[in-house]
């Protein structure tokens, strides 16, 4: 019986990808390991290699095609003096078929038992657009592309590259590699490698230096992998990085920006999954942005690139393949600690950044379904706190929820809750609930990251609870 | 032994490579093709959606841990980063419960908690499974640091990448480790690539033997694509650490043949660099060209060896893949204990 080749998955983040080449014909001969086909995914080219022997049958996905989802039969294997026309199209057809007899050996191939999904949630898989309210800082008018986030943050370093020879980037895979999620693409070429810098895996030593040439007075920005690996660095962040223009009264002060993923990807464990919006939020002396548009990634990046403080730059890898709408102007810089309200509401306001704004968007859709109107604020920059647009939406729901994939003690939620309670409690009809993460760290295992990560349902719940329904 | 420092590495050294016996030779083989078959088959189930995240094949490698193994004791303890199905499988944890891990599965030997990068298993002293580049390295000194407060004769045994050895914390743990005469055996897994950078773009000394030298720690750089050269060196190392004259550092020259993880499309090396180490320096071909001309064993016995392991692996991935995921419960268990 035929063999199946499935599109397979190859990425941690990967849903789909777009089949670019074939590299063998029908007919051909392949052996386990042989390059039979490139795929792009959401990161890069790569090859997919046969996994079992025998000759390429029928190609049920010709090359060119886009948006082939992971585990679509792409192509059979026959096994000797088998004909092609056996080749079963339907997936579902391998799926409920025992192990393939002509496997060499019986394999966990097609007869496996369901695959764990992408553990990205649904409600991050697509994310909502942002377009109800026009951003103030956007002339009517102007033209609007879509671009993904990953490209609007390169566009950001890019611009204000061109702009400042100061500034320069630094990180592991940031040049040759052009960046481990792709977000340095190009820089290398245009910037060279003096400003477009490889570093060895050094974090503590590397961010360092970054502060070092940053007291020197040069912009860099410091690239990590992923914000886990930031903690490697985080004496120099907070020791050095934060404090020093304060224990200099006001001499030398460090503007730099440390960016890169933060929080949750999928599927890789406790220590690289990890929401550190809370943790740099604490500290005096530095600025957090955490944006989740690409309107917003492109214009607060600029903006933090051109301030003079450290800036703590959090991304998420999940929404760096997201598109979104982002204005057409040769300058667009937004300012550092404003909100935005996304989805304006009568009945309850819901507080989300970064991706806590796909479970806020998703949820205010459903709600609305059930006659339940939520105000939507974006709050963008995590410190300085634009704690009057939470108030001012306070004042008009009475209520509010916070969403945030980080732990609840000591987070995010509990620091805008605790603003409430302290300046807007005469107008509060319930106490702030906090929807986040649970109190664990992250498990591999597809179900258990699933329960461990908030939901859509947690924050209709929440405000169902609060507004007494 | 003449190595007080490093500069005397080559007297330590030995140019000729003991011979193995036959016995060794066919442990040898069956060792590192359990490796290798066990990481095709992970690399298939990843791409089937079986096993998530990052997954970092030790496919090339193999010599490396399994010359190691050879020449450790029970009771000497294993600890390494996120490339770490090999060192496990080596250190004779089950197959099972490594590829059931790899798929997030109850039976896995961290309940699936852990995934490919963290596993862990006191009976076979095995410390992880770390996936943080360089942890590992303070946290193995710290094994050795309780042999030595305990007495018990045995080494740790810490393994590192190229790219590893450029954290800074490696060096405040040879400081410590030499100057508390720690058993420590610093395995450095120079695989020429930490993710997409070559070791030359990254490490202004590029003899990881030496990484030890201004601490007076002495080193040898070793073919680690020759089990039998590891073995003899691993049995230097490991005498040295256990009579109490403190670490000593193992640069292993070896080759990774697949990507970086399973995302990684390796544009930064030719295909044919890599396929010149496939074939001339393979480690499992090696035993098998001498098995063979030697004529210790037969095609058709090398062959039957390779389907015992086969079937090893093919049952492993079939647990992995039918084993229930973790009950929900387990969510909250194992946090404080
Ligand atoms: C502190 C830290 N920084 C960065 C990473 C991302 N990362 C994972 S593996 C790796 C390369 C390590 O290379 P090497 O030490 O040579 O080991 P190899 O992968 O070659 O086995 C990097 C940069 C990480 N996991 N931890
Ligand atoms: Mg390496």
């Amino acid at each position: 019986m035929p063999i199946d080749i499935l599109m397979p998955a190859l990425s941690p983040t990967m849903e789909k990808g777009n089949l670019t080449k074939w590299l063998k014909k029908e007919g051909d001969s392949v052996k386990s390991g042989d390059v039979i086909a490139e795929i792009e995914t959401d990161k890069a080219t790569m090859e997919v290699e046969a996994v079992d022997e025998g000759i390429l049958g029928k190609i049920l996905v010709p090359e060119g095609t886009q948006d082939v989802a992971v585990n679509t039969p792409i192509a059979s294997i026959l096994a000797d003096g088998e004909d092609a026309n056996a080749a079963p199209a339907p997936a579902q057809k391998a799926a409920e078929s025992a192990p393939p007899a002509a496997a060499p050996q019986p394999s966990p191939t097609a007869a496996a038992a369901p695959a764990p999904q992408a553990a990205v949630p649904s409600a991050v898989a697509n994310p909502p657009q942002v377009k109800s309210q026009p951003d103030p800082e956007v002339p009517p008018g102007t033209e609007m592309v879509t671009m993904t986030v990953r490209e609007a943050l390169r566009d950001a370093m890019a611009e204000e590259m061109r702009r400042d020879a100061d500034v320069f980037v630094m990180g592991e895979e940031v040049a040759e590699y052009q960046g481990a999620y792709k977000i340095t693409q190009g820089l290398l070429q245009e910037f060279g490698a003096k400003r477009v810098v490889d570093t060895p895996i050094t974090e503590h030593g590397f961010a360092g230096m970054g502060v070092g040439a940053a007291m020197a007075g040069l912009k860099p920005i410091v690239e990590f992998m992923t914000f886990n690996f930031a903690m490697q660095a985080i004496d120099q962040i907070i020791n050095s990085a934060a404090k020093t223009l304060y224990m200099s009264g006001g001499q030398v002060h460090c503007s730099i920006v440390f960016r890169g993923p933060n929080g949750a990807a999928a599927r890789v464990a406790a220590q690289h999954s990890q929401d550190y919006t809370s943790w740099y939020s604490h500290i005096p002396g530095l600025k957090v942005i955490a944006p989740y548009s690409a309107a917003d990634a492109k214009g607060l990046l600029k903006a933090a690139i051109r301030d003079p403080n450290p800036i703590i730059f959090l991304e998420n890898e999940i929404l760096y393949g997201h598109s979104f709408e982002v204005p057409k102007l040769d300058d667009y810089v937004l300012p550092i600690g404003k909100a935005r309200i996304a989805r304006a509401g009568k009945d309850v306001t819901l507080v989300a950044w970064s991706i806590g704004m796909t479970y806020a968007l998703k949820a205010a859709e459903e709600l609305a379904k059930q006659g339940i109107e939520a105000e939507v604020i974006d709050l963008r920059t995590i410190r300085p706190m634009d704690t009057a647009t939470i108030i001012e939406s306070v004042k008009k729901t009475g209520r509010c929820v916070t969403i945030e994939e980080g732990w609840a003690q000591s987070g995010v939620g509990a620091e805008i809750s605790a603003r409430l309670m302290a300046d807007a409690f005469d107008y509060l009809d319930a106490p702030v609930l906090r929807v986040t993460g649970k109190d664990v760290p992250m498990p591999y295992a597809a179900n258990l990251e699933k329960l461990a990560l908030p939901t859509v349902a947690d924050v209709i719940e929440a405000v169902r609870a609060v507004t007494y329904r | 032994m003449a190595v007080k420092k490093a500069v005397a590495r080559t007297e330590a050294a030995p140019g000729a490579i003991p011979d193995f016996s036959k016995e060794q030779e066919l442990h040898a083989y069956r060792e590192m093709l359990l490796i290798r078959r066990f990481e095709e088959k992970a690399g298939q189930m990843y791409g089937m959606g079986l096993i998530g995240g990052f997954c970092h094949l030790y496919i090339g490698q193999e010599a490396v841990v399994v010359g190691m193994q050879m020449a450790m004791k029970k009771g000497d303890q294993v600890i390494t980063g996120y490339r770490d199905h090999g060192h496990m499988l080596s250190t004779g944890m089950q197959a099972k419960g490594v590829m059931a891990e790899l798929t997030g599965r109850r039976g896995g030997y961290s309940k699936g908690k852990g995934g490919s990068m963290h596993m862990f298993s006191i009976e076979k002293q095995f410390f992880g499974g770390h996936g943080i580049v360089g942890a590992q390295v303070s946290l193995g000194t710290g094994l050795a640091f309780a042999n030595h407060y305990r007495d018990n004769g045995s080494v740790s045994v810490v393994y590192f990448g190229d790219g590893a050895a450029n954290q800074g914390q490696v060096y405040e743990s040879f400081n410590m480790a030499e100057l508390w005469k720690l058993p420590a055996v610093y395995v450095i897994e120079n695989n020429k690539y930490a993710m997409g950078t070559s070791v030359n773009r990254a490490s202004a000394q590029t003899d990881f033997s030496k990484r030890g030298t201004s601490f007076n720690i002495p080193g040898e750089q070793v073919d680690g694509m020759d089990v039998r050269a590891v073995k003899a060196a691993a049995e230097r190392a490991l005498g040295f650490a256990r009579d109490g004259k403190g670490p000593y550092i193992l640069e292993m020259q070896t080759y990774r043949y697949r990507g970086h993880s399973m995302s990684d499309p390796a544009k930064y090396r030719s295909k044919e660099e890599v396929q010149k180490m496939r074939t001339e320096h393979d480690p499992i071909e090696q035993v098998r060209a001498r098995l063979l001309e030697k004529g210790l064993v037969s095609e058709d016995e090398l062959k039957a060896i390779d389907g015992e392991i086969r079937e090893v692996v093919n049952a492993a991935a079939d647990f992995a893949t039918h084993d229930p995921e973790p009950d929900p419960s387990e969510l909250y268990t194992d946090i404080l204990r």
